[in-house]
């Protein structure tokens, strides 16, 4: 219960902050941070396969109906939603706790900085070949992509200094 | 049987994943029958609403320039209409102006893009206002978008600055017309397509609608050259046009209703009907 309250008031506030906040900056003119994907990043570490992909897909859908990119975000979301346990293994020591919250605090800074870095990352190249595949060529698009995901990893840094701490 | 559920169930995650992720593709290239469909768009109540709320704190920040604009908008209605010459005879106003009776409505940006390839634009107007499906939007520098759907009290338009949509235009000095597209990268640069290399062109030249696409009036500003190249072997150029609106800061627009649109909509998809 107290997971759902949790989670519902993140889900909300995340897509505010992204669709009112973060979808208005352009940064020179086409970077935009997409730093709603914490949802699906700090979701419980022992959080259910199947929990992570609806959830994943609904935040991405919300984001969606918002935009109007319906689908494109919806796709990305998801995607990382099913990759995030095998990231997670990747990234972690063996002998390492797992702990239940892979937030900043209740793990080392490389940890999460390399769990933000594959996490955006993979996000950001499933949405922008979405957008752009049919179009321009695919060195623009990875340029877009790498560009981009160095903004959003810094703003999902900083946000979890400044609010998502407990 | 009973393997093929042991082997899902074993496998679920992957299923489940595969359709979550096969659903959102479909959405993606069907995103036209899925946005007509429903609520799936920005003009919907709920982002209508928050972005409206939103947007009723933040637009203070513009005022400044906002009426800066609008003053200037009315500086020049002013002037045209002053040196307008006058025309004592009604009856002449009459007879021309029924058979095309274009309005104009009032509207408010309340969301809008510019960052990615599809950039869409939404609006503080909606069906009860009058705004119907593919009206265009202009501002005080000239036109935006174009309507693409209607909630109550909301509508969502694609901006110029959207890969899935082109406009007619045409060169003001000469009248040739051509096609208006936005190749995706600079929120200033769209691409006019179509202009035959014997039509006289020069940077700075003004762009304005050609009227033939009923969504706009003839002569609404697009933009200026901003420069232009041959392509090797093609008749035509391929130029660069600097638009005169900038989408970044674009907030008060207009939506155009063009009233014998639907007659001559009729009229040009005749032969093909038959």
């Amino acid at each position: 219960m107290r997971y759902l309250v949790k989670y519902g008031v993140m889900f909300v506030v995340l897509v505010l902050a992204q669709v009112l906040l973060f979808n208005q900056v352009h940064f020179r003119g086409y970077l935009t941070p997409f730093v709603y994907i914490l949802f699906v990043m700090l979701l419980p570490v022992s959080a259910p396969r199947y929990l992570l992909l609806i959830t994943g897909f609904f935040i991405g859908l919300a984001i969606d109906i918002f935009s109007n990119s319906l689908g494109m975000h919806t796709a990305a979301t998801t995607f990382i939603a099913f990759i995030r346990p095998w990231i997670i293994r990747a990234i972690s020591n063996r002998d390492e706790d797992r702990l239940e919250y892979p937030g900043l605090k209740q793990n080392t800074f490389t940890w999460f900085l390399y769990y933000t870095i594959f996490m955006v990352f993979s996000h950001h190249l499933v949405l922008f070949f979405l957008e752009f595949f049919t179009f321009t060529n695919f060195l623009v698009t990875l340029f877009r992509v790498i560009l981009s995901s160095l903004f959003s990893v810094i703003i999902i840094i900083l946000s979890q200094f400044l609010i998502f701490r407990d | 049987m009973s393997s093929l559920f042991r082997y899902l169930l074993k496998h679920h995650a992957f299923v489940l994943f595969i359709l979550l992720e096969t659903l959102a593709l479909v959405m993606v290239f069907n995103y036209n029958s899925f946005q007509k469909a429903s609520y799936l768009n920005s003009a919907n109540r709920l982002s209508g609403n928050i972005y409206q709320s939103f947007n009723s704190v933040t637009g203070y920040f513009g005022l400044i320039r906002v009426n800066r604009e609008l003053a200037g908008e009315n500086a020049r209605l002013r002037m045209l209409l002053e040196n307008q010459p006058v025309q004592p005879d009604s009856l002449k106003y009459l007879t021309s102006g029924s058979d095309t009776i274009i309005r104009y409505f009032p509207a408010k940006v309340i969301n809008n893009s510019v960052s990615r390839s599809f950039n869409y634009i939404t609006l503080d107007r909606g069906s009860r206002h009058g705004i119907k499906r593919d009206q265009g939007i202009i501002s005080a520098g000239g036109i935006v978008g174009i309507v693409a759907q209607v909630s109550d009290s909301y509508s969502m338009g694609l901006s110029v600055l959207n890969r899935r949509w082109s406009v007619s235009a045409k060169v003001k000095k000469s009248g040739a017309y051509g096609a208006l597209t936005w190749p995706g990268e600079n929120y200033r640069i769209a691409r006019l397509s179509e202009i035959p290399l014997h039509v006289d062109i020069e940077i700075g030249d003004t762009i304005v609608t050609s009227g033939y696409s009923s969504v706009f009036p003839e002569g609404i500003m697009v933009g200026t050259i901003d420069r232009f190249t041959r392509p090797g072997g093609e008749n035509y150029y391929q130029i660069d046009v600097l638009l005169s609106v900038d989408f970044k800061t674009v907030s008060h627009v207009e939506v155009v209703e063009i009233r014998n649109k639907e007659e001559l909509k009729a009229l040009e998809y005749l032969p093909e009907r038959q």
